[in-house]
């Protein structure tokens, strides 16, 4: 495969990350108000890594998501991507840039036009950018198709409602990767299907991601799947940044009370499972007006004072991992002294 | 849900057959006739649920599960529908019953909760009001007891200063609340049965675990039985006494949950416990997942239905109906020609290499595309 496309701005190969997240702040209107859904959250992703996102619903992780691909724009910050910030690209600039940052969506049915073949729909990405000759679009259209596991002869000519859900997802991967990306953001692209489809398409992603040697950004509520596809996983909680490790690690010793309880609360398939419930109390606070200091501490089980009062900066405490706490938990905190109640 | 009156007639009160379970499901089936044929939605199903215990139903989308428990409650389209089979349900046969005696029953002694609580709470009525309905239409309440005892009932079900709440509509609360007040809704009665159809698909995993904990904990006060019906193993594994897997509309395994779980017979249990990601494998463990898709229920397959996705079919299985069967145990049931044992089927070996098999043996190579396009076989 030639590469065509090379934006004269991508130049600066930083080292070893691909995406270096600034700062990001993104906020939304709310009639007169304005409400924060990105409250200022800095992360990289380094080159052939798969970095997971994980949050309860409203934590803002698809938010940041589609901001990395600009669908959304940033209210602040930087999305430094191999040395261009995507922030300050406009036009034709930023249409270029795209092409190597590739997003699939959580509903594979509804992200694909009903109305078109499938062929069509996956030779779209060319089309636009005018590249190739049709012959060459078409013979790059099967090379997709057969590489997500459709067989491009028994489906070319079919449109997405002749296909179940996991092969929609299949289709959508095809199309993504028809740009040949550099970058893949995963938006839940399995929470909607079946237990046995999910794990065909974990699989499949696990695969591309070696073939074509791409950097993904994977995007889920389920920490069990997120941690399956991820190298390192960062947790959100109401619009920050809670904790960043390694996904072994993070498991093994989770330092941030959210991480903790968001993993207690995975149902196990395994009845000898002692569920050691720190179920968490209440739900996400509204993020018109978070808690002061900081945001979990209204439902953390080990909220001191401190917490109301000062926010906790994202800070090293061991290699590698970080974690936004006063008082973490786990191997690597000592739990805060006499858990208090709230 | 029980709308409207349905000129209470508080016969089930007298029903107390203690002994005996308390529904009794014999060889149901339901189809639909469609344009293109007819869909055996549920082909054969029994079992029976008796009083306080929780029975998990798990299967994938198509594998008949939501059918199946609407054939129950008799929550069916009035069009194009067969339904033949008996549910009894205690010392009511529902299956008898027109709608204004079922009417009877739901919500009084029989209740659901359903899977998305934003289109089955009126939008439009006070959150009160809809409680409350189905206590003056069985409980014979007047408006200010029932008002009284939904705000009890809020409060039972966990949500904050129920005082005020009650006054709500739907659209003001959160997915994971309004999921509450549909269990405070199917709870209001004192129903002996809540059949609940995937109660927490589509909330957080955080709400998931509150939810599934406080209908734990109502269960066991109000000493319920309940049907958890879910596509989620794991939502089962650690709350129902038994588990029915069901597949391609048929119950393929049954069991007590635990030895579901240790004495699995069934491949296709046992492919679909192996395909969930669990949180003790490391990072990057590939899964395994299960290859194809689930039959068409117009024109299913001959022999057992999972033949075509199993690694273990042999040509008994792609040409005769496994029945429904147990070895040893009465309690575990399941339709296997070479049932699992500690793991290993025991099927006979196989002549020649396997061929026609969709096997998805991974393809260890992580450079490998996976060309063995797995869920894309021609449609048709």
């Amino acid at each position: 495969m030639t590469e065509t496309l090379d934006s004269g701005t991508i130049a600066n190969q930083s080292g070893d990350v691909v995406l270096d997240v600034r700062d990001l702040v993104v906020e939304f209107k709310s009639g007169r108000q304005r409400v924060q859904a990105v409250s200022g959250i800095t992360f990289q992703v380094r080159r052939g890594e798969t970095l997971g996102l994980v949050g309860e619903s409203g934590c803002g992780k698809s938010t940041t998501g589609r901001t990395l691909v600009q669908v959304q724009p940033a209210t602040s910050g930087v999305i430094d991507y191999q040395g261009t910030d995507l922030n300050t690209l406009k036009g034709r600039a930023l249409r270029q840039v795209r092409t190597k940052i590739q997003m699939i969506f959580q509903d594979p049915i509804s992200s694909l036009n009903p109305r078109r073949r499938i062929k069509d729909i996956v030779a779209e990405p060319l089309v636009i950018w005018g590249r190739g000759t049709k012959p060459e679009r078409a013979a790059k259209v099967r090379e997709m198709l057969e590489a997500v596991g459709i067989d491009p002869d028994a489906a070319g000519d079919r449109r997405p409602g002749e296909f179940s859900g996991g092969q929609c997802q299949r289709i959508s991967i095809a199309r993504a990767l028809m740009a040949e990306p550099d970058l893949l953001i995963c938006d839940e692209p399995v929470s909607a299907l079946d237990v046995s489809v999910q794990a065909q398409i974990l699989n499949l992603l696990a695969d591309l991601k070696a073939r074509f040697q791409l950097t993904m950004v994977f995007i889920a509520h389920d920490l069990a799947v997120v941690k399956n596809v991820s190298d390192r996983v960062a947790v959100m909680y109401l619009g920050k940044l809670v904790e960043v490790a390694g996904s072994d690690e993070l498991y093994r010793s989770a330092a941030h009370p959210y991480t903790e309880a968001l993993l207690a609360s995975i149902p196990e398939p395994d009845p000898d499972h002692t569920a050691n419930h720190k179920a968490l109390t209440g739900e996400l606070p509204s993020p018109l007006n978070p808690p002061s200091g900081c945001r979990f501490r209204t439902r953390c089980p080990y909220a001191q004072e401190r917490c109301a009062a000062e926010e906790p900066p994202l800070r090293e405490l061991a290699p590698g991992h970080q974690v936004a706490c006063h008082f973490p938990v786990g191997p690597l905190g000592q739990a805060a002294p006499a858990a208090a109640t709230a | 849900m029980a709308r409207r009156q349905g000129g209470r007639t508080l016969e089930f009160k007298d029903v107390g057959s203690q002994d005996g379970p308390l529904l009794v499901v014999e060889d149901l089936h339901t189809s639909f006739r469609t344009a293109r044929g007819t869909v055996r939605a549920v082909d054969g199903v029994s079992f029976t649920v008796d009083e306080g215990r929780t029975l998990g139903i798990v299967g994938e989308s198509g594998s008949g599960k939501t059918v199946l428990s609407r054939s129950i409650m008799g929550l069916l389209p009035p069009r194009d529908v067969i339904r033949s089979g008996t549910v009894h349900f205690g010392g009511h046969e529902l299956t008898a019953m027109d709608e204004s005696q079922l009417r009877s029953v739901w919500g009084a002694e029989l209740s659901m909760i359903f899977q998305d609580p934003m289109t089955a709470l009126n939008p439009v009525k006070r959150i009160g009001t809809q409680i409350g309905e189905s206590l003056r239409l069985h409980l014979g309440m007047d408006k200010n007891e029932a008002r009284s005892t939904a705000v009890e009932l809020l409060r039972s079900v966990g949500i904050p200063s129920p005082e005020e709440r009650v006054r709500w509509f739907p659209f003001q609360l959160s997915g994971g609340m309004r999921q509450r007040v549909m269990i405070a809704i199917a709870l209001a009665c004192a129903p002996r049965l809540v059949m609940a159809d995937e109660p927490t698909t589509g909330l957080d995993v955080t709400v998931q675990a509150q939810i599934l904990d406080l209908l734990a904990d109502l269960q066991r006060e109000r000493h319920m039985a309940v049907i958890l019906v879910t596509h989620d193993l794991g939502v089962v594994a650690s709350r129902a006494d038994d588990i029915i897997v069901m597949y391609a509309g048929r119950v393929v395994e049954r069991a007590p949950t635990r030895t579901l779980f240790h004495d699995t017979k069934m491949p296709y249990t046992r492919a679909l416990m192996d395909s969930i990601p669990r949180l003790a494998d490391p990072s990057g463990a590939r899964l395994d997942a299960i290859a194809g898709r689930p039959p068409d229920l117009i024109h299913p397959p001959k022999g057992c239905r999972f033949a075509p996705r199993c690694q273990y079919a042999r040509d008994k299985c792609r040409e005769s109906d496994p029945p429904l069967r147990t070895v040893g145990s009465p309690d575990h049931l399941f339709a296997c020609w070479f049932p699992l044992v500690d793991g290993v089927s025991t099927a006979p070996p196989v002549k020649v290499t396997l061929t026609t098999s969709g096997s998805d043996t991974p393809q260890t190579g992580a450079t490998e595309p996976p060309d063995q396009t797995p869920d894309a076989e021609a449609a048709p």
